[in-house]
């Protein structure tokens, strides 16, 4: 073969280019598509991590959690490590975006990972172990209301985000409001989200970003701690709902890429619309100037 | 507002240098105008000390400004430290519905708030502290234009605290200091070496 690879197992093997190699030898196998747009499923076997404050464990609006996990901090060495916990919430936060997502894709599996509480995480360092480590379980999407205006995390999140999208783990992320620099929202590898103001529960694109999607994030109602429900408003609550858009999505397709995934989403928006389509004779160039 | 406060000795100081009586000004306007703009019951600048990994009230206005300023609380927990953590503004309404709102925390304020508006004090890349708004008027919460107006507000207050109190200049962690000393001492005995 005259491929060059990373000399990684067989199956998992980077491939870096094509020498002697063919379409042949790359089959891909896609899910069939559909001519009415993306189909939607319920979320079933699509794993959720949600990287936040934690979940209050039994919440009626949340349900059963398939893991429950914090980031430790050991200030001796420095080092983070991330550990089983039953702690729960520590806000409340956490326990809004699981709620979001189970409302929106009741079947998907959650996980949590708490990357506050057990010290001022603010800095970036707690935040990117918490990440790092959900990407290393390969959850299909990582929802994360969470970034840092930290510039010197900004490689580090940038890797792990563009490692994260080859590897088919999406990262959904809150964008700020303002115009404030912050990662890793900012990367084109993950999908980042803004509120809107309507009523309805639909999602916008943005053909003008950074920011890529917008989605209700106004007085939404969501669960909260002591099994209770309050509203919020705020970037940090659109984010969990197209973390639960794309798992119903992806129970639909799950052959979908994250690229895939995006385009889904970009056709379903409710500001996206098709231009009809101009049917030209064989072999005449078309040209949109003048059509 | 909703994290677990310690019990109060004394006002403890401030980080980055307490005692200067134009930050206190500033502060103090910045809670006057943020309760005024919202028609809160009460507004606060909480401001994050790193080094004791606490949130510090640094000025309140309205509901508890005779006893919560210098109070400090752990800076991971509540929805202010999330605000800290996050850099994200957030509104949380209809918390007295909440049965456990932190509620012990909250009692602790002697004040429980049914609606609270925070935005994260952000200026050149730096999360300075959390503003709080508490029980705005009902017109102004929970509207997203709102929030976006709070967040600006709170940015336009970090540039002013940011240009009222620089940093100081910053200190070595210890194992960098000894990198440094070691630098030194050898730099020194190749000076001695030369001459």
């Amino acid at each position: 073969m005259g491929t060059t690879t990373t000399g990684a197992p067989p199956g998992t093997a980077l491939t870096w280019s094509l020498r002697g190699r063919g379409p042949d030898d790359l089959p891909v196998v896609a899910d069939p598509a559909v001519p009415d747009g993306p189909a939607e499923g319920a979320g079933r076997g699509v794993r959720v991590c949600v990287v936040d404050s934690g979940v209050e464990r039994d919440h009626p609006l949340v349900g059963p959690l398939a893991g429950s996990w914090v980031v430790v901090k050991d200030e001796a060495t420095g080092e983070a490590e991330v550990l089983p916990t039953t702690t729960g919430d520590t806000c409340g936060h956490g326990t809004a975006c699981a709620g979001i997502i189970r409302r929106t894709a009741p079947e998907c599996e959650i996980t949590s990972v708490r990357v506050l509480g057990e010290r001022f995480s603010g800095t970036g360092d707690v935040l990117l172990a918490g990440l790092r480590w959900a990407v290393d379980q390969e959850f299909d999407l990582i929802n994360l209301s969470l970034s840092t205006t930290r510039t010197r995390f900004a490689h580090h999140l940038h890797e792990l985000a563009d490692r994260a999208y080859f590897a088919r783990t999406v990262l959904v992320a809150s964008a700020h409001n303002t115009p404030v620099e912050s990662f890793p929202w900012r990367f084109a590898s993950v999908l980042s989200v803004g509120s809107h103001q309507e009523d309805d529960p639909v999602h916008l694109y943005n053909p003008s970003p950074p920011v890529e999607f917008f989605a209700p994030g106004q007085n939404v109602t969501v669960p909260w701690l002591g099994g209770a429900t309050i509203r919020t408003t705020g970037n940090s609550f659109a984010t969990p709902y197209i973390t639960g858009l794309s798992a119903r999505l992806l129970s639909a397709r799950p052959r979908m890429t994250p690229f895939q995934l995006k385009s889904a989403l970009y056709l379903s928006a409710a500001n996206v619309t098709l231009a009809p389509r101009h049917h030209l004779p064989a072999g005449e160039a078309s040209d949109d100037s003048e059509n | 507002m909703t994290p677990r406060t310690e019990p109060f000795t004394a006002p403890a100081p401030l980080p980055g240098g307490a005692g200067d009586a134009r930050r206190r000004e500033l502060l103090q306007s910045v809670v006057e105008v943020a309760r005024a703009i919202f028609g809160a019951a009460a507004g606060s600048v909480l401001l994050l000390d790193e080094e004791r990994d606490e949130l510090v009230f640094a000025a309140v206005s309205g509901e508890g400004e005779e006893f919560l300023v210098g109070r400090r609380f752990p800076a991971g927990s509540g929805i202010a430290g999330w605000v800290a953590t996050s850099g994200e503004p957030v509104v949380v309404d209809d918390l007295t519905a909440s049965r456990s709102f932190d509620r012990s925390v909250a009692e602790s304020t002697e004040y429980v708030p049914d609606a609270l508006m925070a935005a994260p004090l952000v200026s050149d890349g730096r999360v300075l502290g959390v503003l709080e708004v508490l029980d705005p008027s009902p017109q102004a919460r929970s509207g997203l234009p709102e929030l976006d107006l709070l967040a600006l507000f709170a940015r336009q207050a970090a540039t002013a605290l940011r240009v009222v109190s620089p940093d100081p200049p910053a200190a070595l962690p210890p194992s960098r200091r000894a990198d440094a000393l070691r630098l030194l001492g050898s730099l020194e005995q190749l000076l001695r070496e030369s001459a």
